[in-house]
C-alpha cells in the first residue's frame, strides 16, 4: 500500500484547504446557528471544481478517485461538517449512476452534476425501513416506457436542495430485496415533494428531508441496471461512500483537536499553560493517536474502493465504525479541554461535538457496521 | 409539572418559571435548610434523591434547584452567623429568593484561588469590583454568594465570601451564554462595578472565603451526581421503552446491560458520599469520585442511548439528543472532571 498521495491529489487538497480557510471556516458558526443550507458554499465548490471530484474526466469531472474524495471531505469537515456533506452527498448520490449506469446514462446524467449545476441526493431509508432497508414500501409500477413511483423516503440528506435524486423502490412487491430497483429522478421532469425538514442535534446546515413521491413519472431510461438489481446496488454504493463518512468524522475530530491543542497551550491556570499538566498531556496523546489510527483506516478503505478490492465491504465498515466512534470521543474530550468555554457557542468545539454524533448513525448505524464486519469475518 | 416543560424550555431557551414555582410549593427549595429557618431539615441523601428525581424529568430545572440549594444556600447554613441565617435562610427556603454562586472568572476556572475580583473596605462595608463568569441562575437569582479578594495574599488566603443581593447598585448581568445544552438554565457573567455591601454581608472571617467555597463545592458535587443519575436513568428508561417497542438484538441488549450496571454503581457511589456527608464525616474524596463517575456515566449513557435510538433520536426535540447536550455540562462544572481527579489523587496520596 502506498502511504503517499499523488502530486495531483496534494494540489487538489491544498486548493481546498485554502478555500476552506478563507471562505468556509468564517461561515461555519453562522451556518450552524441559522440552520441554513449554505448555497454560497455550494456555488463556491461548484466554481472551483470541487463538486467534480467524484467524476472521471470523461463525464465532466476531475478525478473519480475515492481517495481524492476523502481528502476533500476531510479538509472541509475540519472547518464545517455541514459543508463537507455538499461534497460527500454529491458523491453518494452519483455513485449509483457511476456504478450501475449505462454509458448513455453516465454521459447524460453526470456532466450537470460534475459541473455543480445540480447537486445529487440518495433516497433509500423510509419511515418504517432504516437499518432493515429491504423492508421498503415505496412502489414503482411500469406503464409502457415509464415507471410511476409512490411512497415516502425519510432522512434524505439534501433531498430538498437536490436536482437529481436516486430513489430505490419496489418493482416487484411481495418479494424480498430481489424486488427492489433503482431510479434516477430529475427534479424538472420527475418532481418530488419535500414534506418535512428535520431540526437536528448537529450538521444543521445540511438539510435532512422527508420526501413524498406522489405518482411521480420516471422514464424507463432512468432505471439504473436491471429490475431487481437495486438492493445490491444500494449496498455497493454504501461500500464506496462509507470511507467518505470516515473522512468526515476524521476531519471533524482534527478540526476540534487543532483548536483544543492551541487552546491548552494558551490557557493559563496555576501560573502555567494547562498543557504543562500531565493529565491534559495524556488526553492530548490519546486523541492524537486515535486520530492517526483512524486516518490510516479511512485511507486504506478508500484505496480499496479505488482498486475494487474484494474485501472492501469489511474495510469500509471498519473505517466508518472506527473513525466515527473516534470522532465522538475526541470531540467530547476537546470540549472538556476547553472547560466552560467548550460548552458555549462562542467557541467551535461544541458544534463539532454535536456534528460528530451523526457520523455514528448515518450511512448504516455503527451497529450495522458491526453486523457487516462480523458477517465478513464469519463467512 | 416539570417533565412536560422539558422539551419546550430546551427549544425556547426559557427559564422554567412554572417548574420552579412547583418545586417551591413542594418545599424543594429548602430541603437542606433546618425547620427553624423554614426549610425541610433533610440531609444530603434526601437532597441527592430530590435532584435525581428532578433531573429525570428535566436537567435544566434540576440544576437551577441544585445550585440554589447547595452552593447558593449551604455557605450560609454552614458558615453564616445567627443573624445572617435568620435574615436569609427563610427567604431562600421559601423560594422568595433564588440563590447563586459566583466563584469562576474569565482567567480563573480550575485555578479558583487566582481570582482577581476585589473587595475593598470602604465605610462600614466593602466595595466589590470584578467580573464573574459561568454563573448559573444569572439574572434570576436574588442573592449571589460572591468570592473576592480582601487581603494582600495572592492565593487562597486572600479570598473572602460575600452575600450580594441582586438589587445591589453596581451589580449587573453581563453576557448570557448560548450553550450546547441546559437551555432552560441561564448561565452568564456577573459584573460588579463598585458594588457596595455592608460588613454584615461578609460570610465568615476575612480570608476564609476559599475554605467556604471548597466546602460548598464538596456538597455541590453530591447534587451534581444526583443530576447525572437522573439524566442517565431517564436515558436508560427511554432506551428500554424503545427497545421493547421496536425489538432488539443482542448488541442492544449488551449495551443496555452495561448502562444499567454503570448507573447502579454510580448511584451507590453518590448515595454513599451523601450518607457520609449527612453523618458529618469526611466525604471530600467520595464526593469527587461520585461526581467523576456519575457524570462520565451520564455522558456515556446519553451517547449510547442516542446510538440505540438512531436517526430519530438525533432529531431536535427528541429526549435522546437533549440528554447528550445536557450531560456534557456535568463533566465540566462544579470542578471539571480533571479537577476531580486532582482532588481524588491528592486525598489518596496525602490523606
Amino acid at each position: 500500500m502506498d502511504f503517499e498521495f499523488t502530486a495531483e491529489q496534494v494540489a487538489i487538497r491544498d486548493t481546498i484547504r485554502e478555500l476552506v480557510q478563507d471562505r468556509v471556516a468564517p461561515r461555519a458558526a453562522e451556518i450552524d446557528a441559522k440552520s441554513e443550507y449554505p448555497k454560497d458554499i455550494e456555488t463556491l465548490f461548484a466554481e472551483n471544481g470541487i463538486l467534480g471530484i467524484p467524476f472521471p474526466e470523461e463525464y465532466g469531472g476531475i478525478s473519480g478517485s475515492s481517495v481524492t474524495i476523502c481528502m476533500g471531505i476531510e479538509e472541509i469537515a475540519k472547518a464545517c461538517a455541514s459543508s463537507s456533506l455538499i461534497l460527500a452527498v454529491q458523491a453518494l448520490g452519483s455513485y449509483p449512476i457511476l456504478v450501475a449506469g449505462s454509458e448513455e446514462q453516465k454521459k447524460r446524467l453526470c456532466p450537470p452534476l460534475a459541473s455543480g449545476e445540480k447537486v445529487a441526493a440518495y433516497a433509500l431509508s423510509e419511515p418504517g425501513s432504516g437499518s432493515d432497508a429491504a423492508a421498503m414500501k415505496t412502489r414503482a409500477k411500469r406503464y409502457g416506457n415509464e415507471y410511476v413511483l409512490s411512497g415516502t423516503k425519510q432522512f434524505i440528506t439534501h433531498g430538498s436542495v437536490a436536482g437529481t435524486l436516486v430513489v430505490f423502490a419496489e418493482t416487484e412487491p411481495g418479494t424480498d430485496h430481489r424486488g427492489i430497483s433503482a431510479f434516477v429522478l430529475e427534479r424538472e421532469t420527475s418532481p418530488w415533494i419535500v414534506s418535512k425538514i428535520e431540526h437536528k442535534l448537529g450538521i444543521r446546515g445540511s438539510p435532512t428531508a422527508q420526501i413524498v413521491l406522489e405518482e411521480v413519472k420516471v422514464p424507463a431510461s432512468n432505471r439504473l441496471g436491471e429490475e431487481g438489481a437495486g438492493f445490491k446496488l444500494a449496498l455497493a454504493v454504501l461500500d464506496r461512500s462509507r470511507p467518505g463518512i470516515g473522512a468526515q468524522a476524521l476531519g471533524i475530530a482534527e478540526g476540534a483537536f487543532d483548536y483544543a491543542l492551541n487552546y491548552v497551550k494558551d490557557r493559563q491556570q496555576f501560573g502555567q499553560p494547562i498543557s504543562s499538566f500531565q493529565g491534559i498531556q495524556f488526553m492530548l496523546a490519546d486523541i492524537a493517536t486515535q486520530i492517526e489510527a483512524a486516518r490510516h483506516l479511512v485511507y486504506l478503505s478508500a484505496t480499496k474502493a479505488d482498486s475494487k478490492a474484494p474485501d472492501l465491504t469489511k474495510t469500509a465498515a471498519m473505517a466508518k465504525l472506527f473513525a466515527s466512534d473516534m470522532a465522538m470521543r475526541a470531540t467530547t474530550d476537546c470540549v472538556q479541554l476547553l472547560g466552560g468555554y467548550g460548552y458555549i457557542s462562542d467557541y467551535p468545539v461544541e458544534r463539532m461535538m454535536r456534528d460528530a454524533k451523526i457520523t455514528q448513525i448515518y450511512e448504516g448505524t455503527n451497529q450495522i457496521q458491526r453486523v457487516v464486519i462480523a458477517r465478513a469475518l464469519l463467512r | 409539572m416539570v417533565q412536560p416543560l422539558a422539551a419546550e424550555i430546551d427549544r425556547d431557551h426559557r427559564f422554567p418559571q412554572e417548574a420552579i414555582e412547583a418545586a417551591t410549593e413542594s418545599g424543594l427549595m429548602g430541603v437542606l435548610i433546618p425547620r427553624e429557618y423554614g426549610g425541610a431539615g433533610l440531609d444530603a441523601l434526601a437532597f441527592a434523591i430530590c435532584i435525581e428525581e428532578l433531573a429525570q424529568a428535566c436537567a435544566s430545572t434540576a440544576v437551577i434547584v441544585d445550585v440554589h440549594t447547595s452552593v447558593g444556600t449551604e455557605p450560609i447554613l454552614l458558615f453564616g452567623d445567627e443573624e445572617q441565617k435568620r435574615r436569609w435562610l427563610p427567604l431562600l427556603a421559601s423560594g422568595r429568593l433564588l440563590g447563586a454562586f459566583a466563584l469562576s472568572e474569565p482567567a480563573s476556572g480550575s485555578d479558583a484561588a487566582s481570582l482577581k475580583t476585589t473587595a475593598r473596605r470602604g465605610g462600614d462595608g466593602y466595595v466589590l469590583n470584578g467580573t464573574k463568569v459561568f454563573i448559573t441562575n444569572i439574572g434570576h437569582a436574588g442573592l449571589y454568594v460572591v468570592f473576592a479578594r480582601t487581603g494582600p495574599d495572592e492565593r487562597a488566603a486572600g479570598v473572602s465570601a460575600f452575600l450580594v443581593p441582586a438589587d445591589t447598585p453596581g451589580l449587573r448581568v453581563g453576557q448570557i451564554f448560548h450553550k450546547m445544552g441546559l437551555h432552560g438554565s441561564p448561565t452568564g457573567e456577573l459584573v460588579l462595578e463598585d458594588a457596595r455591601v455592608p460588613a454584615a454581608n461578609r460570610l465568615g472571617g476575612e480570608g476564609e472565603g476559599f475554605t467556604i467555597a471548597m466546602r460548598a463545592l464538596d456538597s455541590g458535587r453530591i447534587g451534581i451526581s444526583g443530576q447525572a443519575l437522573g439524566i442517565a436513568q431517564a436515558a436508560v428508561d427511554e432506551a428500554r421503552a424503545l427497545m421493547r417497542e421496536r425489538g432488539h438484538g443482542q448488541g442492544d441488549d449488551f449495551s443496555l446491560a452495561d448502562m444499567a450496571a454503570r448507573v447502579e454503581s454510580a448511584r451507590l457511589l453518590a448515595y454513599h458520599a451523601a450518607w457520609l456527608c449527612g453523618r458529618g464525616r469526611r466525604f471530600t474524596c467520595e464526593a469527587s469520585m461520585s461526581k467523576l463517575h456519575a457524570t462520565d456515566t451520564a455522558m456515556q449513557v446519553a451517547l449510547d442511548t442516542l446510538q440505540i435510538a438512531g436517526d430519530d433520536g438525533a432529531a431536535a426535540g427528541s429526549p435522546f439528543e437533549r440528554h447528550v447536550r445536557d450531560a456534557k455540562a456535568l463533566q465540566i462544572y462544579e470542578g471539571s472532571n480533571q479537577v476531580q481527579r486532582v482532588v481524588i489523587a491528592r486525598e489518596l496520596l496525602l490523606g
